[in-house]
C-alpha cells in the first residue's frame, strides 16, 4: 500500500498495465518526455521507452483515429486528450468508428482503447477547461463511460478499462486530483493523504466496470452522483442531517441499475446530481430509468441538481457550480414532508 | 496471389518518435539551423503564380542584416515615424505581458499568456494590414490590439474578469474580442479560427468587398484538421486571406518536430495546396511587415491566399500554467540565432540615426508606467475572486438572442442562491 492522490493512482495503474502488457501504449499531447500537463504519465516514457509513451501532434482526430488503427493491429492504446473540452475534433473517430467497429464487422475488428481525459470545472479554467461532456458519449451506443471519484477507484477502474476490449471514455474529475471537494470553494483543499481512499496498492487490481459503490448507506433518500459531485453531495447530506444513501455510479455505461433500483425501492426518494449542463444530461437518463423501474415505490418526485445550461463561465464559476445550496435545497424539498 | 513476407529477408520495422535536439541542462548549438543572408531573397511580383515561387516556402525572407541595416528587395522602406511606432508598440506590448504575467502570479487573476519574443509576428503584421481587415487571432496575438488602439485598461479589465470587463467575466483571461477593431473573439480550441477566417474572406469576395482576412495559429496547431480544411477551402475558392503560422518552435512541451518540422517547413504546407507561401524571419519586424504587405496586396487584388510561416522562438513559458525548464534547455532563448525583434528594430533605428540607447531606456520606463496606470485603473473595477463582479443574469444572457424558459428559470434559481450564498 502507498498513499496516492488521484494523479499518482492513475499513473500507477498505467505503470502496472504497461508492465504487464507490451501492447499497452500511451499517446497524447505532452504526455511523453514531459509526462502530461497534469503529470499523469510522468516517468512512463523514461521507464518504457519512447515507442510506448509518446507525444502526439496536436490533432485529437489523429490521436483517436490512430488509436483505433493501433487497436486494429492488436495494441491496447490509452490515448490522452489533454482536456475533455478538446475532444470534439476526435468525435467522428469515436462515434462513427471506435464505437461501431465491433458491430459493423460482426466482431472481426475491435477498438480496445481507453481514452483518458480530465473533465469538469472548479479551477477557474473558463469555458474551454471546465466542461463535463459525458452525456455526449453515453448517448452513443458502443462506448463505455467511466468516471472515478477517488484515487483507489481511479486506479482499479482504469485497469479494468484498459483490459476491456471495447472503447472506454475515462473522464477524470480534475477538481479532485489532489483532494476531495466538499463544494466550498473558499475552504482549503484537504489532501487525499488524509483519506482512506488514498490508500492504494502499488500492484495490479481491478474494479469491475458497471458496478456502483454505495459510499454512504441510508434510508431516507437515494442520491445518485459521480466524480467530484459524489463528495459534494455527501458533504451536503451530512450537513443537513439527512439519512441519505449516496451512490457513486463510477460507470455510467454500462450502468449498475440493480444497485440503483434496490436503493430507490428502499428509500422511495431519489436525487440526481451532476455538474454537467441539465438539458439532455445524464441525469435525464437516470431519472427516466428510476421512474420506469421504481414508480410505485416513489414517495416524492425525482429531483435533478445540475450545472446551468450555459457555457461554463469564468468569473461566476461558483455561481454556476451546483454546490451545497442548490443540492441542499433539492434535498430538503424531497425529504421535506418526511420531516414535518 | 498474396505475397509471402516470411521468406523475404527483411529487417524489422521500427517506429520513429521525434526528439528535440536539446533538453534541460544541455548546451545549445544552433549552428545547423540554416540562416539565410538578409536581402538575398527575391521578391516576386504579387501576381506571380504559386508554382513559380515555391522556393520562398523553403527560404527565409530577411531584411535586417548583421549591421542592422535594411537590405534587399523585401525592404518595405518604411518612414521613421512608422518604424518608431512599430518599436513603441512592441515595447509597450512586452511591458504589458511582463506585468500582467506577474499580476497572475500575485493572485489577481487565473491565467496569463505572454507573446515575448514573438511581438513582431502580430505587431508588424497588423501594421501592414488595413484597419478594416478582419483578424482571426490565436491566443498569442494581443499585439494586434495594441496596433489597433485597444485601451490597455480594457485589456486588464478582461484579464481581471471584473465589472468593467466587456466580455462580462465569461472568458478566460486574454481571450479578447473586439468587433470595433475587427478582432475576432478568441477561442480556446486550437485552430478553429482557420476555416472561419477563410469563410470570412470568401464572404468578402462574394460581396465584391475589398477587405481581406488574416488568421494566425501556432506551428503545433497546424496538425489540427481545421488547418487543412482551411487551406483546402482557401485554395478552392481563391479566398482573400493571409494564413499566418507562428512557428515559435514549441507547443507547450512538444517541439515543432511533432507537427512535422523534421521533414519540411511549415510554409511548405501551402505548396501542397497550390497556395503562395512565404517563410519569414519572424524576429525581423521589417521582413514580417514586408511579407504581410505583399500577401495583403495579393489578396486585395483578387489573386488569392498566402501562407506565411514566421520563424521565431517562444522566449518564455507557454502560459502561467507551464514551466519550460522541465522540458527544454534554458540556453535556447539566449542562443536563438535570430535574436530578439525589439532589439533588432531598436538597433536598426539607432543605426539610422533616429533613435538612441537613452531614448530606448526612457521608452521602456514610460511603457512600464503606462501599464501600471492601466492596471491600477482596472483594479478599481475589481479583480478575479474578489467579490461577484457581474449580475448573475449575465451568465444566462447571450446563450441565445432571446432567453428561453429554461434559462429564465435557471437565472431565477441563481439569483435565489446568491441571496443565500452571498448575503449582502
Ligand atoms: C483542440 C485543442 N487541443 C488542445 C489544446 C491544448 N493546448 C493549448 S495551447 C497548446 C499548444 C499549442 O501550440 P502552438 O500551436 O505551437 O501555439 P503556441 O502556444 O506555441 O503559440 C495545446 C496543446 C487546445 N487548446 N485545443
Ligand atoms: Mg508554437
Amino acid at each position: 500500500m502507498a498513499v496516492m492522490n488521484m494523479i499518482e493512482a492513475i499513473n500507477s495503474g498505467l505503470d502496472n498495465m504497461m508492465e504487464r502488457d507490451d501492447n499497452v501504449v500511451i499517446m497524447g499531447e505532452d504526455v511523453g518526455y514531459f509526462g502530461g500537463v497534469f503529470r499523469a504519465t510522468a516517468g512512463l516514457q523514461e521507464k518504457y521507452g519512447k515507442t510506448r509513451c509518446f507525444d502526439s501532434p496536436i490533432s485529437e482526430c489523429g490521436i483517436i483515429g490512430a488509436a483505433v488503427g493501433m487497436g486494429a493491429y492488436g495494441l491496447r492504446p490509452v490515448p490522452e486528450i489533454q482536456f475533455a473540452d478538446y475532444i470534439y475534433p476526435g468525435m467522428d473517430q469515436l462515434i462513427s468508428e471506435a464505437a461501431r467497429l465491433r458491430y459493423r464487422s460482426a466482431g472481426e475488428f475491435i477498438a480496445p482503447l481507453t481514452v483518458r481525459s480530465p473533465f469538469g470545472g472548479g479551477i477557474f479554467g473558463g469555458q474551454t477547461h471546465s466542461q463535463s461532456p459525458e452525456a455526449m458519449f453515453t448517448h452513443v451506443s458502443g462506448l463505455k463511460t467511466v468516471i472515478p471519484s477517488t484515487p483507489y477507484d481511479a486506479k482499479g477502474l482504469l485497469i479494468a478499462a484498459i483490459e476491456d476490449n471495447d472503447p472506454v471514455l475515462f473522464f477524470e474529475p480534475k477538481r479532485i486530483y489532489n483532494g476531495p471537494f466538499t463544494g466550498y470553494y473558499d475552504k482549503p483543499v484537504e489532501p487525499w493523504s488524509k483519506f482512506d481512499a488514498a490508500q492504494v496498492p502499488e500492484d495490479y487490481y481491478r474494479i469491475e466496470l458497471g458496478k456502483a459503490n454505495i459510499v454512504r448507506e441510508g434510508d431516507e433518500v437515494t442520491v445518485l452522483a459521480y466524480g467530484t459531485m459524489v463528495h459534494v453531495a455527501r458533504a451536503v447530506v451530512e450537513e443537513h442531517g439527512i439519512n441519505a444513501e449516496v451512490i457513486d455510479l463510477r460507470t455510467l455505461v454500462p450502468l449498475d441499475i440493480e444497485t440503483i433500483e434496490a436503493s430507490v425501492k428502499k428509500t422511495g426518494r431519489c436525487l440526481i446530481v451532476h455538474e454537467a449542463t441539465r438539458t439532455s444530461g445524464f441525469g435525464a437518463e437516470l431519472s427516466a430509468l428510476v421512474q420506469e423501474r421504481c414508480f410505485y415505490h416513489l414517495e416524492a418526485p425525482i429531483e435533478r441538481v445540475t450545472g446551468f445550461d450555459t457555457p461554463y463561465p469564468h468569473s461566476l464559476e461558483w455561481a454556476y457550480f451546483p454546490g451545497p445550496v442548490r443540492i441542499g435545497e433539492a434535498l430538503e424539498k424531497i425529504v421535506g414532508e418526511l420531516k414535518s | 496471389m498474396a505475397n509471402d513476407i516470411s521468406n523475404r529477408n527483411l529487417s524489422p520495422l521500427s517506429l520513429h518518435v521525434p526528439e528535440p535536439k536539446f533538453r534541460p541542462g544541455d548546451a545549445v548549438d544552433y549552428s545547423d539551423v540554416e540562416i539565410q543572408k538578409a536581402g538575398d531573397q527575391a521578391r516576386p511580383d504579387v501576381s506571380t503564380k504559386p508554382a513559380a515561387m515555391r522556393d520562398l516556402a523553403y527560404d527565409l525572407i530577411r531584411v535586417l542584416d548583421d549591421d542592422h541595416k535594411a537590405v534587399g528587395p523585401w525592404d518595405p522602406k518604411l518612414d521613421d515615424d512608422t518604424l518608431l511606432k512599430m518599436l513603441k508598440t512592441m515595447a509597450q506590448l512586452r511591458a504589458f505581458d511582463d506585468r500582467l504575467h506577474r499580476q497572475q502570479r500575485q493572485g489577481k487573476t487565473s491565467f496569463y499568456m505572454k507573446s515575448t519574443g514573438e511581438e513582431a509576428t502580430s505587431v508588424a503584421a497588423a501594421m501592414a494590414l488595413d484597419a478594416e481587415d478582419m483578424c482571426f487571432p490565436s491566443y498569442r496575438q494581443q499585439g494586434i490590439l495594441f496596433v489597433r488602439g485597444y485601451p490597455m485598461v480594457d485589456m486588464v479589465n478582461q484579464i481581471f474578469s471584473n465589472k468593467a470587463d466587456k466580455l462580462k467575466g465569461r472568458q478566460l483571461p486574454i481571450m479578447y474580442s473586439s468587433t470595433r477593431l475587427n478582432f475576432f473573439t478568441v477561442s480556446g480550441n486550437l485552430t478553429t479560427q482557420y476555416p472561419q477566417a477563410v469563410g470570412w474572406a470568401m464572404a468578402s469576395a462574394s460581396k465584391g468587398d475589398n477587405r481581406i482576412a488574416a488568421v494566425w495559429c501556432g506551428e503545433g496547431s497546424t496538425a489540427e484538421g481545421d488547418f487543412h480544411a482551411a487551406l483546402t477551402f482557401a485554395a478552392v475558392y481563391n479566398a482573400p486571406v493571409i494564413m499566418n503560422i507562428v512557428n515559435n518552435q514549441w507547443a507547450i512541451s512538444s517541439f515543432s518536430g511533432f507537427a512535422g518540422a523534421e521533414r519540411t517547413t511549415f510554409a511548405a504546407r501551402g505548396v501542397g495546396y497550390g497556395i503562395a507561401a512565404l517563410r519569414v524571419d519572424g524576429n525581423d519586424p521589417l521582413a514580417v511587415y514586408a511579407a504581410t504587405q505583399w500577401a495583403a496586396e495579393r489578396a486585395r487584388t483578387n489573386q488569392g491566399p498566402t501562407v506565411i510561416e514566421h520563424f521565431t522562438y517562444r522566449a518564455d513559458a507557454h502560459s502561467t500554467s507551464d514551466d519550460p525548464t522541465a522540458y527544454r534547455s534554458a540556453q535556447e532563448r539566449e542562443e536563438w540565432p535570430l535574436g530578439d525583434p525589439i532589439m533588432r528594430l531598436k538597433r536598426h533605428l539607432i543605426t539610422r540615426g533616429v533613435w538612441s540607447v537613452e531614448q530606448q531606456e526612457a521608452l521602456d520606463v514610460e511603457c512600464v508606467e503606462a501599464v501600471k496606470v492601466a492596471v491600477k485603473e482596472a483594479a478599481k473595477n475589481g479583480i478575479l475572486g474578489h467579490g461577484l463582479h457581474q449580475p448573475f443574469e449575465t451568465m444566462f444572457q447571450d446563450v441565445f438572442e432571446e432567453m428561453p424558459w429554461h434559462l429564465r428559470e435557471q437565472a431565477d434559481q441563481a439569483d435565489k442562491e446568491r441571496d443565500i450564498k452571498w448575503p449582502s
